[in-house]
C-alpha cells in the first residue's frame, strides 16, 4: 500500500463537481435517453429492425471497410512515425505538420476532395481507373476515405513512444550479434505493439462512426456502398424513429466495446512498462 | 536548441551506433514508401481542395463566398464555435485539474467516460438529441407548449457540436497536467498565493501549449462537424445551415 500523500491543493470539490455535472448533461443523459427510449421497442421488433438484409449489408461494409482502413493505418502509420522520428530528410518537418491535416479538414470537404481525386477524370483516377481501380462510388472509396480520416491516430500515438525509446536496448541487441531486422522484430516491435494497437483501435472506432467523408465518395447505394450511419439518417428522414434508434444502439454498443478494449490494452501496456 | 544538441550528440556517436542503424538502402526505401503514402493521402487532397475552390477563377469563388446564404452560414458556424470552444475549455481545465492533481477512486472510469464521445458516431450523437428534444422526444411536448425550439434550430446545433468536441481540450490537458505534478502549486500555496492565483500564475502557464493545441483541434472539429449537425439542424439555408452543410447543398 502506497502511503497517502498530503495534498493541500484547493478546488477538488469545485472542479470535480463541475466535471461530473457537465459530463452528465452533455454525454450521459443523452446516451441514457437513447438507450431508455430504445428499451421501449419490443425485443422481437428490435431484433427484426437490427437484422434486416439492408442493415446487415451496411454493418458488413462499415465494419469491413473500417477494419481494412485501420489496418492500413496501423502499417503505414507505424512506418510514417518511424521515418519521422528516426530519420533526417528534406521536408520532414512539413510532413510532420501535415499529419494533423485530416483532423483539421472538415469531413465533408475531405469526402468531396477524395471523390474528386479518384473520379475517372480526377488527378489520380485518370491513371487508376483504366487499371480497374475505381476509388469513387465503390466500397474501395469507403476504405480510402476512412484511411484518410484515421491516419493521424497511429502516427500520433506512436511518435512519443518512439522518441522516448531507449537506444541502449537496441545497442545491446546489436552487441549480442542481432542484425537490424532481428532487433526490430524481437526488441523494438514488442514494445511498440501496445501503442500500435491503441492507435489501431482509435482509428477503427472513429471509422465505424464516420459519416461526413464517406457520403460524398461512396454513392450510398443500398446493399453495395451504404454504411450503417447513412442508413440511420435514411431511417430518420423516413420518420422511422424505431429503425433509426435500433441501428444507433447497435453502433453505440460497439463503441462501448471498443472503449473497453482500448482501456484493457492501455492498462496491460502500463503493467508491461513497469 | 534541442535539435542541434541532439544532432551533435548523434554525430559524435555515429561510429558506435553502426549496429543500431539501417543500411542507407533500407532507410531510403522506408522514407520513399512513407512519402508516397503522404503524397497520395495528405498532399494531393490538400492541393486539390484549393485547386477545386479556384478552378473557375477568383470571381466565381468570390461570388460563392458573398452569397447571402453563404454569409449566414459563415456567421452561424462562427457562433457555434464561439459557444462550444469556451464551454469545452472550461470543462477541460476543470476535469484536468481534478484528474491530474488529485487521487480518487474511479479515475480510470471517469477518463473513459470523457473519451466516450470520440467513439460515438456523430449520427448517433445527433439522434440522441432528437430523442431528448425532438417532437416525439422526452421533452418534445413541453418544449412545444412553451414555444421553444431546440431541434431544427441553433441550440440543437450547438448541443450536438458540444458533444462531438467534448473530449478534445480535456484529452490534451490531462497528460500535460499529470506530467507537471503538484510540487509547483504546493510551493505557490506555501508562499501565500490563493487557489486562483496559483492556477493563473503557476498551472496555466505550464500547460499553455497543451491548451492551445486542444483549442485548435476543438475549434477545427466544431467548425467542420457535418454528421451530427446535419441530423439536428434541418439544414434551412440562411437559418440553420452551417458551412459544412452549405458545402453539401451546393454539391447536389
Amino acid at each position: 500500500m502506497a502511503e497517502k500523500k498530503f495534498n493541500a491543493l484547493p478546488g477538488f470539490g469545485l472542479t470535480m463537481g463541475f466535471t461530473l455535472f457537465y459530463l452528465s448533461a452533455i454525454v450521459m443523459i443523452p446516451i441514457g435517453a437513447l438507450i431508455v427510449k430504445t428499451l421501449g421497442i419490443p425485443w422481437s421488433e428490435f431484433w427484426r429492425l437490427a437484422t434486416t438484409e439492408r442493415a446487415l449489408a451496411a454493418y458488413k461494409l462499415t465494419f469491413g471497410a473500417s477494419f481494412i482502413a485501420a489496418l492500413a493505418n496501423a502499417i503505414f502509420g507505424t512506418l510514417l512515425a518511424w521515418v519521422l522520428t528516426r530519420y533526417e530528410f528534406p521536408g520532414r518537418r512539413i510532413v510532420d505538420a501535415l499529419v494533423d491535416f485530416p483532423f483539421a479538414l472538415p469531413t465533408a470537404v475531405a469526402g468531396l476532395t477524395l471523390a474528386n481525386l479518384f473520379a475517372a477524370n480526377g488527378w489520380l483516377g485518370q491513371y487508376l481507373v483504366p487499371f480497374g481501380i475505381k476509388g469513387a462510388f465503390t466500397p474501395l472509396g469507403v476504405v480510402i476515405a476512412l484511411t484518410f480520416v484515421g491516419m493521424p491516430f497511429v502516427v500520433r500515438t506512436l511518435q512519443p513512444v518512439l522518441e522516448n525509446f531507449e537506444r541502449e536496448v537496441e545497442e545491446a541487441s546489436a552487441t549480442l550479434g542481432a542484425g537490424r531486422w532481428r532487433t526490430f522484430i524481437s526488441v523494438i516491435a514488442p514494445s511498440l505493439m501496445p501503442s500500435i494497437i491503441t492507435g489501431f483501435a482509435l482509428a477503427f472506432a472513429r471509422a465505424i462512426g464516420e459519416y461526413g467523408s464517406i457520403v460524398f465518395i461512396s454513392g450510398n447505394l443500398p446493399f453495395k456502398t451504404e454504411i450503417a450511419p447513412y442508413l440511420i439518417v435514411m431511417r430518420l428522414e423516413e420518420y422511422d424513429y424505431a429503425g433509426a434508434m435500433t441501428l444507433a444502439v447497435v453502433l453505440l454498443a460497439f463503441s462501448f466495446v471498443m472503449l473497453a478494449v482500448i482501456n484493457v490494452i492501455e492498462q496491460w501496456a502500463n503493467k508491461f512498462a513497469k | 536548441m534541442a535539435g542541434i544538441t541532439k544532432r551533435q550528440f548523434t554525430a559524435g556517436r555515429a561510429k558506435s551506433q553502426r549496429g543500431t542503424e539501417e543500411s542507407p538502402l533500407a532507410k531510403w526505401t522506408l522514407i520513399s514508401i512513407a512519402m508516397i503514402f503522404c503524397v497520395v493521402f495528405l498532399l494531393l487532397p490538400l492541393v486539390n481542395v484549393f485547386a477545386q475552390a479556384f478552378s473557375k477563377g477568383w470571381d466565381v469563388y468570390w461570388q460563392a463566398l458573398t452569397h447571402p446564404d453563404a454569409w449566414a452560414a459563415i456567421k452561424l458556424t462562427l457562433l457555434v464555435a464561439a459557444v462550444c470552444v469556451p464551454l469545452n475549455v472550461i470543462f477541460g481545465l476543470a476535469a484536468a485539474w481534478a484528474i491530474a492533481k488529485f487521487e480518487f477512486r474511479g479515475k480510470t472510469l471517469l477518463i473513459t467516460l470523457i473519451d466516450l464521445p470520440f467513439s460515438v458516431s456523430p449520427i448517433v450523437a445527433g439522434l440522441m438529441f432528437i430523442v431528448l428534444f425532438g417532437l416525439q422526444g422526452f421533452f418534445g411536448e413541453w418544449l412545444r407548449d412553451h414555444d421553444l425550439k431546440i431541434i431544427f434550430a441553433v441550440p440543437g446545433i450547438i448541443l450536438a457540436t458540444v458533444f462531438i468536441t467534448f473530449p478534445f481540450v480535456a484529452r490534451e490537458l490531462i497528460p500535460v497536467m499529470q506530467a507537471t505534478g503538484t510540487d509547483q502549486e504546493q510551493a505557490a500555496l506555501t508562499l501565500g498565493a490563493n487557489g486562483w492565483q496559483t492556477f493563473w500564475h503557476v498551472t496555466l502557464p505550464s500547460v499553455k501549449w497543451g491548451l492551445v493545441y486542444g483549442v485548435i483541434l476543438c475549434n477545427a472539429r466544431a467548425m467542420g462537424e457535418y454528421g451530427a449537425v446535419r441530423v439536428v439542424s434541418g439544414n434551412i439555408a440562411g437559418k440553420t445551415q452551417t458551412m459544412p452543410l452549405r458545402v453539401e447543398s451546393l454539391n447536389d
